[in-house]
């Protein structure tokens, strides 16, 4: 068993949370991790990926091979497109509806879903609004990966898990919307999934 | 459960249960977090490790050594080009030796994610001739430095370690060791040996030069260099520090084709290359960084095309590798036909909403009609940003403090209003000097000193300019009505513009501090940073 994951978005936008989800998780279930991330310049507003890989055996690269990733899970629908060139041809592009807007020439977001749905496996939520309605726009992140659980080869017990240890010296409640957000990814993806099966 | 570190925080642990007693270091990308993380560690402060940041890398590694002199172990961190500025010591105490362990990791940055080179520090590690430790993953990160600090002990020479963004920045489960104790103070026997008068360097420089075997010889049987013959004879891979996992991740279960030789130690292991060579008809040398194995490998074997690499095209020259261009260098089918989407735009990284820089260079910006636009220099740190559309205020960024300098020599060249922007903690890193410089002279420059109160770049780290820049300056001989203050905010702009364009009129040294906050900084940040102002006042 062998998962690559990249995480994709801008600097800021906490991709970095969900990676630490997938490496805990990963770890306690005895599997090995491998994650990169970026530090550094480009963390002032500018695009940044992380790469996650996950196996059952020694993972020798840092970096995902181009054309295989098995999924791109974005906080930002143009910085999901950035890495496209990574994913396999069975792999799954999730991602955040909503745009990050800080340069001149940023497309058309109508653009970018279609450019998005050439792709067969595809999940496209509004990840923003539907934490803004949880309660915090912070948890988009959480809701995302909730949306990509399904696709994830880990238990969902070691990611609640996870996000548990992971903001256990916060209080309850910013806990329990984390995993809230979690199971309102999951859902909304699952409506979604079913729906384009269902066609 | 494995520890999950970053290449850095594995190396940082390692370090600390080697018997560290001190870190010394100036923050730069990627080699930061190795003195954070002992920064943040509970064992170290209970160990009383030493782990401040210094004012540069040179006086960090001069403070390292001090205290390997007294028997401790010492360990010393930068990016790649902060060896440049510590190059002096650097130099200089592989000649007088050390007492206590001295490593000197250094994090090299290929493709320049937040650099203005790809230097490549092995290059001086051989200049200095002293033992190089290149560790392939995070868990060699680990391991390694109870070797480093081993070995420096043993010859009595630093050790330097070479890290490269890649590692730096990646995390991987770890497995602890048993921790060493902390060496304890132990003066050297005969202190001659650390004076280097030429009586004296001469002698010490004979015994450098002599080492040289035993540096050899110690790589030959090193573990980290492993080589492993295949039975098929065809191709040879040298593969050195993390482009080994590049190379495994190709060939992963076809390991058996292929010959591999390991390196993650150096001076190179002559006799195991030699090996290698003779055993395959094709030698493909797999190195992050500068061709120095493959022009090594041509010179022992006088330069043929059987060696293949980076100086062949098999391998780019620039940039960093990636499992890709590696695989392609083995002849390994690639699936990377596809590109990145047209509509997809670039995204560069740009000054945070409400930065205090922004209305700094605004200011500048209004002024340019009249002063003409290149008249403006630039530093290291966020603010270099002020190059990029939509400001465009900067023109130049070369190194830590030449804003300053490169300002003077412009205005001794005749430029007029000639303006040099510069942060807190850049100018106490290598401005000051130069300020001095166009202070003795009285050049005509006006010095604009960004203070926002933090190393902001690599994360807000504290800086040692804060509360001191007026008494700094006016030490150093700017005149009182020369040394301003401005509060870089959208409000004062025309009264800002007004005091840049009345110091512009002047013909000699200009200071402006430009004070506020880095806005990522926290509330309790910006609370202890007051107290401290005011308690320095
Ligand atoms: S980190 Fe601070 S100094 Fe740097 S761009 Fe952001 S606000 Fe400005």
């Amino acid at each position: 068993m062998k998962t690559n994951i990249i995480l994709s978005g801008v600097g800021g936008q906490g991709i970095l949370t969900i990676a630490a989800v997938l490496d805990t998780a990963a770890l306690s279930e005895n599997l090995f991790v491998k994650q990169s991330e970026v530090h550094g310049m480009s963390q002032r507003g500018g695009a940044v990926q992380c790469h996650v890989r996950i196996s059952d055996k020694q993972i020798f690269s840092d970096l995902i091979p181009e054309g295989k990733a098995d999924l791109i899970l974005s906080v930002e629908p143009m910085e999901l497109l950035r890495y496209t060139p990574f994913l396999n041809k069975y792999g799954w592009l999730v991602t955040d509806s909503h745009p990050f807007i800080n340069t001149d020439n940023y497309p058309d977001k109508n653009d970018l879903f279609k450019q998005i749905k050439k792709h067969p496996y595809h999940i496209i939520i509004n990840a923003t609004e539907i934490a803004k309605k949880i309660g915090n726009s912070k948890v988009t992140n959480m809701v995302l990966l909730g949306a990509a659980a399904s696709i994830i080869p880990l238990s969902e017990e070691s990611l609640l898990d996870a996000i548990k240890k992971l903001f256990q010296h916060k209080s309850d409640k910013i806990i329990s919307l984390n995993l809230k957000a979690f199971f309102e990814g999951k859902k909304i993806a699952k409506e979604i999934t079913n729906l384009a099966t269902n066609i | 459960m494995k520890s999950l570190l970053l290449g850095n925080e594995a190396l940082a642990q390692g370090s600390i249960d080697a018997g560290l007693s001190g870190v010394y270091a100036y923050p730069g990308t990627p080699s930061t977090e190795i003195t954070e993380y002992i920064q943040r560690s509970k064992l170290a402060r209970e160990l009383k490790i030493h782990a401040t940041w210094s004012v540069n890398e040179k006086t960090a590694m001069e403070s390292a050594l001090g205290m390997s002199y007294t028997g401790l172990r010492a360990l010393v961190v930068m990016k790649h080009v902060g060896l440049n500025v510590a190059s002096d010591v650097f130099m200089n105490m592989s000649v007088s030796g050390i007492n206590g362990g001295l490593v000197v990791v250094v994090a090299d940055d290929p493709s320049m994610h937040s650099s203005q080179n790809e230097q490549d520090s092995r290059f001086y590690g051989k200049f200095a001739m002293i033992p190089i430790l290149e560790p392939s993953n995070q868990q060699e990160a680990y391991d390694i430095m109870h070797y480093a600090f081993d070995l420096s002990e043993e010859l009595k020479l630093p050790v330097l370690v070479r890290m490269v963004t890649r590692l730096s920045h990646s995390r991987a489960g770890i497995e602890l060791r048993e921790r060493r104790a902390q060496n304890v103070m132990q003066l050297p026997t005969d202190t001659s040996r650390f004076a280097l008068l030429p009586m004296n360097a001469r002698k010490q420089f004979d015994k450098l030069v002599n080492k040289k075997a035993i540096l050899i010889k110690l790589s030959e049987s090193s573990s980290l260099n492993d080589l492993k013959l295949s039975q098929h004879n065809d191709v040879g891979i040298i593969a050195c520090g993390i482009a080994y996992n590049y190379v495994m991740e190709n060939i992963g279960d076809d390991v058996s084709f292929y010959s591999i030789l390991k390196i993650s130690q150096y001076p190179l292991p002559k006799e195991k290359i030699k090996k290698l060579y003779k055993h395959c008809d094709k030698i493909i040398v797999v190195e992050e960084g500068y061709p120095l194995v493959e022009e090594l490998l041509h010179d022992y074997f006088n330069k043929n095309d059987k060696i293949k690499g980076k100086l062949t095209g098999d391998i780019p020259l620039t940039g960093e590798l990636n499992p890709n261009t590696v695989g392609k260098s083995l002849g390994i089918f690639q699936n990377i036909s596809k590109s990145i989407p047209e509509i997809v735009s670039g995204r560069p990284p740009q000054l945070c909403e409400g930065c205090g820089h922004t209305d700094l260079f605004n200011t500048i910006n209004e002024l340019i009609p009249e002063i003409g636009n290149k008249n403006v220099f630039g530093d290291i740190g966020c603010y270099a940003l002020g190059a990029l559309p939509p400001l465009k205020t900067v023109n130049t960024l070369i190194d830590m403090g030449a804003s300053i300098t490169m300002a003077k020599g412009a205005a001794d060249a005749g430029l007029e209003n000639a303006i040099a922007v510069i942060g807190d903690s850049t100018f106490t890193h290598s401005g000051m000097t130069g300020l001095l410089d166009a202070v003795y002279e009285n050049s005509p420059i006006t010095v604009i000193i960004s203070d926002n109160s933090a190393i902001a770049m690599t994360g807000a780290q504290e800086s040692s300019a804060v509360g001191r820049l007026h008494k700094i300056c006016l030490g150093i001989g700017v005149h009182p009505d020369h040394l301003k203050t401005m509060i870089p905010l959208n409000k004062n702009h025309e009264q800002n513009v007004e005091l840049l364009r009345n110091e512009l009129k002047y013909k000699g040294v200009s200071v402006i501090i430009s004070e506020r906050p880095c806005v990522r900084l926290s509330r309790d940040k910006k609370e202890e940073i007051k107290a401290k102002i005011a308690s320095l006042s």
